[in-house]
């Protein structure tokens, strides 16, 4: 079957077996490395890209039914050469250390950030519900989106 | 140039790259004519393999190649070797590795692997450490006897499950418990548990029919990967190039060698093409090893006045199926594992044992975070019953300067400083008067009641006597440096550590210090392990050597140019300048790769320093006490904790956790900062969560996300305070320790203790469940109720 996405304001058409998931969608037709697996679940949050302004996890949704949708990955987060504010928060508050579980979180916070632009502690805390990180320990990941909406808004 | 950079909070010099989804991971990397390979894992706990039928799964288009165990003469292991790359004539775990597909496609080899028939005879299994070394307890490895090992270091038992018996012995243990006032006998467990890194195991490799082996890998330790492979296949080593790009995660967990073999062998088989295998994530539970569980049985002899006058300590470790790399473990825990304490008298054996469990590899802590939870557990409990307060008990008996370890190390000024460690935390949550009795009934009645407790805890990097490392550094055109060193940073940061001690030494600013981040045997300065948080040390001060070297070569140049002696050279801002007359200069640039007079003569070259460090004057430990020098650094810290629990259904909350560690120098604050926090939220899993189960017959219950819970971001406490201590290590680079793996330890005895101070109830096997903490209460509940009674 074929499939059309936009990603990162890329249109990619291609054809691809009924199975395929939108994170093999993404990897492997569209060659944009950046999102990442960790359980391929759902359980995890290292795969979730932002899909027609929601996050999503990747990989427990079928290309099929993406179709048609607007996607952004970690690689669209930037504006050209300049970093995203979360972006720049992440590496100031030190939320990154082996960054696998980086881009997940950060397109979580993302979709936040696009929808609320005062969010709570527990706003936060709900956006990252899911979304696990084994190295930071999530305190320098929750300060550095803090960060950046308060260096962004305020 | 600003001042020093030692001490500076500098960002992860590879963030941009990790936020923006540049960095490559393995898991992102494809290779021309690549195939896909998936495993098939054995259904049975212990079991014996009568035939493979693999004729189906071949025949299926798309597939390249299908490989069993018998197709493999090869041994593996770090210490002993004991592994085989597919299980061979049995199977000792559920979950091991049976046989393997390489495939055009995932889902042909998926689909290949459902043809494979494989008929087993299932044979007696066994779980339990303890019951293992009885003696008709059911073999795991018959052949254990005929195992290679690193003799004079390890011990194994032939005929036995005993992969390796560590003996330490000071003083007398017999006349110290006759001369106690009172003798306290425990018994403390610790289930086995995941590393969990978010990227799972991933590996391409390419036999060549050339005869080379090329290598991309989630590895901590490329060279050990490369030397493993080079004495199982035996191919020299210079025909294995192994290459490490960014890792998402590792702690432990990716040391030593795993998945890599086995993709060589099936490329080998299908003809040369590269092999793609990558760890499912049910795979990474229950096929890749894990952390050893412990049972801990401690004897320990104290006087009236609270000084520990004996100890009588044995380790029993679950093991697993192999302990390639869990008899260091063992051992480790051996020469460390009465704690940060002067005892006079200490009797220890440490038991590595074969169970049918998947089976145990390095994990952050390397058994430390196992025995620790005996060890504080159990001081504690003396303090208490004894009378005295916990914080008292373990200063009166702490390691001081002057104090003999239990291996006979002589502990110095500079060693590190535990007591400080622990009066710090100690400090930080206000620990001093306690509630009375009523105060305590009041909180029970209104449901939630609080506590405080601490801990204490040491580590040293636990390796090989000759462990080495190296590090190149070569000047670039413009006078900035590639740094070239082979331990792999996996998320620690300790590249950017690395860069900043370059650029100081250097006299540089830290943009011209370029860390070449992919790792690589072929081009790569040796490098054994990145483990055991010695890489800041050894590395550091491979990189000061390194520098040292480079700028006496600029200097030799300059000296030349400048007519002046070398010794009356200085460096600063980029320049080789006389001493006395700073205008007279030489920038790098001018000197990287040689000078050139305005005649055109030429002189020096390209500048390529290098710097190497060997741990210095370590000795391998008697094989009858444990006597020796095993430690090439001791870091010391301490937890405290403050916690709330609900009485009524055993919820525990975590208040605060403040940390303190004694890292002789903090080199970047941001970094050190991130150790320790991501190390105490990953021993609070350790501590509350996380535990594998199984069933009877020794099936893995707890293999996904679903089952096995890991902290997430509600879980964390409000308060992680992360607090440095610093007694400068002589021969550390500018004086700083490894503090990788230490946040992570004691974690669950400082909570465990806090426990027992606010509902007085003790606990003595990990996970701390609400489930066991509402048992427990139930528990004293009844036995008060009965008391009562008896009384009444
Ligand atoms: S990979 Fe999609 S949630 Fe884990
Ligand atoms: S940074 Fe490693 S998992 Fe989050």
């Amino acid at each position: 079957m074929k499939v059309k996405v936009v990603i990162n304001g890329i249109t990619f058409c291609e054809e691809i077996s009924p199975n395929t998931t939108l994170l093999e969608f993404i990897k492997e037709k569209a060659g944009l490395t950046g999102t990442k697996t960790g359980c391929e679940n759902g359980e995890c949050g290292a795969c979730t890209v932002i899909m027609n302004g929601k996050p999503v996890r990747s990989c427990i949704i079928l290309a099929a039914e993406a179709h048609g949708a607007i996607i952004t990955t970690v690689e669209g987060l930037a504006e050209k050469d300049k970093l995203h504010p979360l972006q720049q928060s992440f590496i100031r508050k030190g939320a990154v250390q082996c960054g696998f579980c980086t881009p997940g979180m950060l397109m979580a916070a993302k979709a936040l950030y696009d929808r609320n632009p005062a969010p709570s502690q527990k706003d936060i805390e709900e956006a990252l519900s899911g979304h696990l990180c084994r190295c930071t320990g999530y305190k320098p990941i929750k300060e550095a989106i803090e960060d950046a909406f308060n260096s962004h808004y305020n | 140039m600003s001042n020093s950079y030692i001490g500076k909070s500098i960002p992860r010099m590879e963030s941009f790259e990790k936020v923006t989804g540049i960095a490559k991971y393995v898991h992102d990397m494809a290779l021309p004519g690549m195939l896909y390979a998936k495993i098939l894992t054995s259904p049975h706990a212990h079991a014996r393999i009568v035939s493979i039928d693999k004729s189906e799964a071949e025949k299926l288009p798309g597939v390249k190649a299908v490989l069993v165990g018998s197709e493999l003469p090869y041994k593996l292991g770090l210490y002993l070797i004991d592994k085989d790359i597919l299980a061979k004539g049995k199977v000792r775990y559920q979950g091991e590795a049976v046989a393997a597909v390489a495939a055009e496609s995932e889902e042909i080899a998926r689909r290949a692997i459902e043809l494979i028939k494989v008929e087993y005879e299932p044979l007696t299994p066994v779980f339990d450490p303890v019951e293992a070394i009885q003696e008709d307890a059911p073999l795991v490895h018959e052949d254990l006897g005929s195992y290679d090992y690193m003799k004079g270091v390890f011990n194994p038992i032939a005929g036995t499950n005993i992969a390796n018996h560590f003996k330490l012995r000071k003083g007398d243990v017999e006349k110290g418990f006759k001369d106690s006032y009172r003798i306290f006998e425990n018994e403390y467990t610790m289930p086995q548990v995941n590393h969990v890194p978010l990227e799972t195991h991933a590996v391409i490799a390419e036999w060549t029919k050339s005869g080379r082996i090329n290598i991309y890998t989630s590895a901590q330790s490329p060279f050990a990967v490369r030397n493993l492979m080079s004495i199982a296949f035996k191919i020299p080593h210079s025909k294995i190039h192994v290459r490490v790009p960014y890792v998402g995660g590792g702690f432990g967990g990716k040391a030593g060698i795993h998945l890599e073999p086995l993709a060589a062998c099936l490329s080998k088989k299908a003809g040369g093409r590269p092999v793609k295998i990558v760890a499912s994530r049910e795979e990474e539970f229950n096929t890749i090893p894990s952390r050893q569980g412990l049972t801990a049985r401690i004897k320990t002899g104290v006087s009236e006045e609270g000084r520990v006058l004996a100890q009588e300590i044995v380790y029993y470790w679950d093991a697993g199926a192999y302990a390639d790399y869990g008899v260091n473990i063992g051992r480790a825990s051996g020469y460390s594992g009465a704690g940060p304490y002067e005892i006079e008298n200490v009797k220890l054996d440490s038991y590595t044992i074969y169970t049918n469990h998947p089976f145990g590899t390095a994990y952050r802590g390397f058994g430390h975070v196992e025995f620790f939870w005996a060890i504080e557990r159990q001081m504690d409990i003396i303090a208490r019953e004894l009378g005295i307060d916990p914080y008292e008990f373990r200063m009166k008996n702490l390691l001081k300067p002057g104090s003999i370890t239990i291996t006979g190390e002589k502990i110095r000024e500079n060693t590190g400083r535990v007591d400080k460690c622990l009066k710090t935390v100690v400090e930080a949550i206000e620990w001093g008067e306690q509630k009375t009795e009523e105060e305590k009934q009041e909180e029970f009645k209104k449901g939630k009641v609080t506590g405080k407790g601490f801990a204490v805890l040491h580590k040293a990097p636990a390796m090989p006597t000759f462990t080495s490392c190296s590090a190149i550094i070569k000047f670039n055109e413009d006078g900035s440096v590639n740094v070239v060193v082979s331990g792999v940073d996996y998320g620690q940061g300790t590249y950017t550590a690395l860069a900043q001690i370059a650029a100081e030494v250097l006299k540089m600013p830290i943009e011209k210090v370029h860390m070449v981040w992919e790792c690589d045997t072929d081009t790569g300065p040796y490098d054994w392990q990145t483990v055991a948080s010695r890489f800041t040390f050894m590395g550091g001060n491979a990189i000061i050597k390194a520098a040292h070297d480079a700028i006496d070569q600029m200097k030799e140049v300059a000296s030349a140019v400048l007519r002046a002696p070398k010794d009356e050279l200085e460096i600063g801002n980029e320049k080789i300048y006389v001493k006395h007359n700073p205008d007279e200069f030489l920038t790098y640039r001018e000197v990287a790769m040689g000078y050139t007079y305005p005649n055109g003569n030429s002189i020096g070259g390209p500048i390529i320093g290098r710097g190497k460090y060997i741990a210095q004057g370590l000795t391998n430990l008697d094989p009858e006490t444990g006597q020796g020098l095993p430690a090439l650094d001791w870091t010391y810290g301490a937890h405290a904790v403050e916690i709330e629990v609900d009485v009524r259904t055993g919820e525990l909350e975590l208040k605060k956790v403040v940390s303190a560690f004694d890292v002789g120098k903090v080199v970047n604050k941001l970094l050190c900062e991130g150790q320790v926090v991501g190390g105490v939220v990953q021993g609070i899993g350790t501590s509350l969560y996380e535990g594998f189960v199984y069933t009877p017959d020794g099936r893995l219950l707890t293999n996904s996300f679903t089952d096995y819970k890991i902290p997430t971001s509600k879980d964390i406490p409000d308060v992680v305070e992360p607090l440095f201590v610093e007694t400068p290590q002589l021969d550390g680079p500018f004086g700083a320790r490894g503090v990788a793996e230490h946040p992570m330890i004691s974690v669950h005895a400082a909570i465990g203790n806090a426990i027992y101070n606010a509902i007085g109830v003790d606990i003595m096997e990990l996970p701390i469940t609400s489930e066991r903490i509402w048992r427990a209460i139930k528990e004293k509940e009844r036995r008060d109720q009965r008391a009562k009674t008896l009384k009444g």
